[in-house]
């Protein structure tokens, strides 16, 4: 089977899209639930921000889990918990959540180990893989944040990562050497996870940007989640503070310690114990079941899932974990 | 001979391979540890970095993933991956770190899946990550590994990161970057490396009390061996302490051996 593109590298048809876009200068605060219902639809392309557990927008995952639309396609760009998360939504009684998947680095959490449910959820057969490189992906949103095609790269010439991939090898018109493309990635919907926003948008990130900035540029449309809102004349006092400006930005939605179980700088550090947690319970697939419904699908909304999880006590000991050291 | 375990032995092996002055990507885990304890040792402006953007960072404790904020900490810059990337890939990062769950003799590396077929793996494993990438763009790639049969295959059932590929003049026929690649394995057994013109594996160094047959047995290929082959010297007591009181003291790392 030759590999294939899961997203459209086109410019052209990418610039149409933006021409439309709204970028008036209006609140977008809405809500997690809301943002999924008006901005994610059946077989888009999904990418989410951060890196491993890193800052990752686990409150709008969860959503896109309870809300489950079918099919989408993601980008396995270091996906660990989030992959995590879209895996749930298959093989667990409710349809397919993930068809198609660019995969750079899935199904594992780092040292932590192998992900049991996403691993069989891969060995299914039933989700359509396409491989990549975390470069690959971070140069390919860059690409489309450029608002070019592709990106040349010296990186994976010769290996089956490159064969099972959807990249080009082309020949420099300058130098004659050999390169890979690596076509434009234009997510359908972006998301990501903020430290600060004002209610249009405007978006602070402490620590490493990982891809976010070119992700927030590249996606059609854009969901951000916030530890908290701030105001616009906050913006406006320190504009070098600025990572993504409200015009690329559709919606907002604040929610206090929303990277839960992941490390937000600054703020929190990751819940291994929790985390552990996962990956038992993902071992027998009728626990985990019971598991989705008590900690995530029945819970009203995040907090619920926070309270779960053991609530303010255990937060406040993350905190320490992350600034007293 | 102070006594060690394997993972103790790996890391001092691995850590006395980087000289100072120079740039390491690393992982968490035992890389970081061996790029720690050469700080501490003969390469203080040894510069570590963190694929998700961490640059030289001073490390409180030991990070447990490459994009945590302990990877930043009183470091000179938070950044983004293709920044760290394109580092690479401009030619100023000396060493590279890299594993895998199966190491073939040309050094490549497979991360991706055992057995099944692409599309219907028997075990999915999480892919290139940024291993790919490093192993094509850093001047030397160091693989530190435990050494069974397991691992050491004389083909990969994926080849996610590219060794030397197929041999000698495969990587720039390939368009790879010439000068950069495989450079040492690091196993509980040896220390190996490349020849020269086959390049493929072979034996530099073994471990005290360990013999090349009993490398030889635990190795799925044929491995050549760079004479004289001597041994390599054990672990000091000053660098295991250094490790064991600094660097990794709850034991989370050196405890797992």
């Amino acid at each position: 089977m030759v590999p294939q593109l899961f997203a459209d590298p086109s410019t052209l048809r990418a610039r149409e899209h933006f021409q439309q876009k709204d970028r008036t200068l209006t609140s977008k605060v809405m809500s997690v639930a809301d943002a999924v219902r008006r901005w994610v639809r059946p077989g888009d392309y999904v990418a989410v921000g951060g890196f491993g557990v890193n800052r990752i927008p686990t409150a709008v995952c969860h959503e896109l889990l309870r809300q489950r639309p079918q099919n989408l396609a993601i980008a396995g760009h270091t996906a660990t918990h989030d992959f995590q998360l879209a895996c749930a939504g298959n093989l667990t009684g409710r349809g397919r959540l993930v068809a198609r998947v660019d995969a750079a680095y899935i199904v594992g959490l780092e040292a932590r180990g192998l992900s049991p449910h996403a691993r069989r959820v891969m060995e299914s057969g039933e989700v359509e893989v396409c491989e990549w490189t975390n470069y690959h992906l971070a140069a390919r949103f860059r690409a489309a944040a450029i608002g070019v095609p592709f990106i040349p790269t010296h990186s994976s010439l010769g290996t089956d990562t490159q064969r099972r991939g959807a990249g080009q090898e082309i020949t420099c018109p300058f130098t004659g050497e050999n390169l890979l493309a690596l076509p434009a990635l234009y997510p359908d919907v972006g998301i990501i996870h903020v430290h600060e926003a004002d209610i249009y948008g405007n978006c602070r990130i402490k620590g490493v940007n990982v891809a976010d900035n070119d992700l927030a540029r590249a996606a059609r449309r854009l969901i951000v989640s916030c530890e908290r809102l701030i105001p616009h004349e906050e913006i406006r006092r320190d504009p070098t503070a600025t990572a993504i400006p409200f015009f690329c930005v559709d919606a907002v939605c604040e929610v206090p310690f929303g990277s839960y179980p992941g490390n937000m700088a600054g703020e929190y550090f990751s819940d291994e114990e929790h985390l552990r947690h996962w990956l038992r319970v993902e071992e027998d697939l009728e626990a985990f079941k019971k598991f989705l419904d008590e900690a995530i699908l029945s819970q009203p909304d995040f907090d619920g899932y926070l309270n779960y999880c053991g609530g303010l006590k255990r937060l406040r000991e993350l905190r320490r974990q992350e600034l007293l050291i | 001979m102070v006594p060690c375990n394997k993972m103790e032995l790996m890391i001092v092996a691995a850590s006395r391979l980087l000289e100072d002055g120079k740039l390491v990507t690393v992982g968490t885990g035992a890389p970081c540890a061996a790029t720690m304890l050469a700080q501490k040792r003969q390469a203080p402006n040894l510069v570590m970095f963190f694929e998700a953007g961490g640059v030289a960072p001073l490390l409180p404790t030991m990070p447990v993933s490459v994009g945590d904020s302990r990877t930043y900490y009183k470091g000179v810059m938070a950044t983004s991956m293709a920044d760290v990337m394109e580092t690479c890939q401009r030619g100023l990062m000396d060493y590279a770190f890299l594993g895998g769950a199966q190491i073939d003799p040309y050094g490549n590396l497979n991360s991706t899946h055992i057995g099944g077929d692409h599309a219907k793996p028997k075990v999915r494993l999480p892919g290139s990550g940024g291993a790919c990438d490093l192993a094509s763009f850093c001047w030397k790639v160091i693989t530190i590994t435990n050494h069974d049969r397991r691992r050491f295959v004389p083909k990969l059932d994926f080849l996610t990161t590219p060794g030397y590929l197929t041999g000698p003049g495969a990587r720039e026929a390939a368009g790879l970057l010439p000068g950069a690649g495989p450079f040492r394995v690091v196993t509980d057994l040896a220390i190996l490396g490349y020849h020269a013109q086959s390049k493929r594996m072979e034996v530099i160094g073994l471990r005290p009390g360990v013999t090349l047959e009993q490398v030889r047995d635990q190795t799925g290929f044929e491995l050549g061996v760079r004479e004289p082959l001597g041994q390599t010297p054990p672990p000091t007591a000053e660098e295991l302490a250094i490790l064991r009181d600094q660097i990794d003291p709850h034991r989370y790392l050196i405890g797992r051996s």
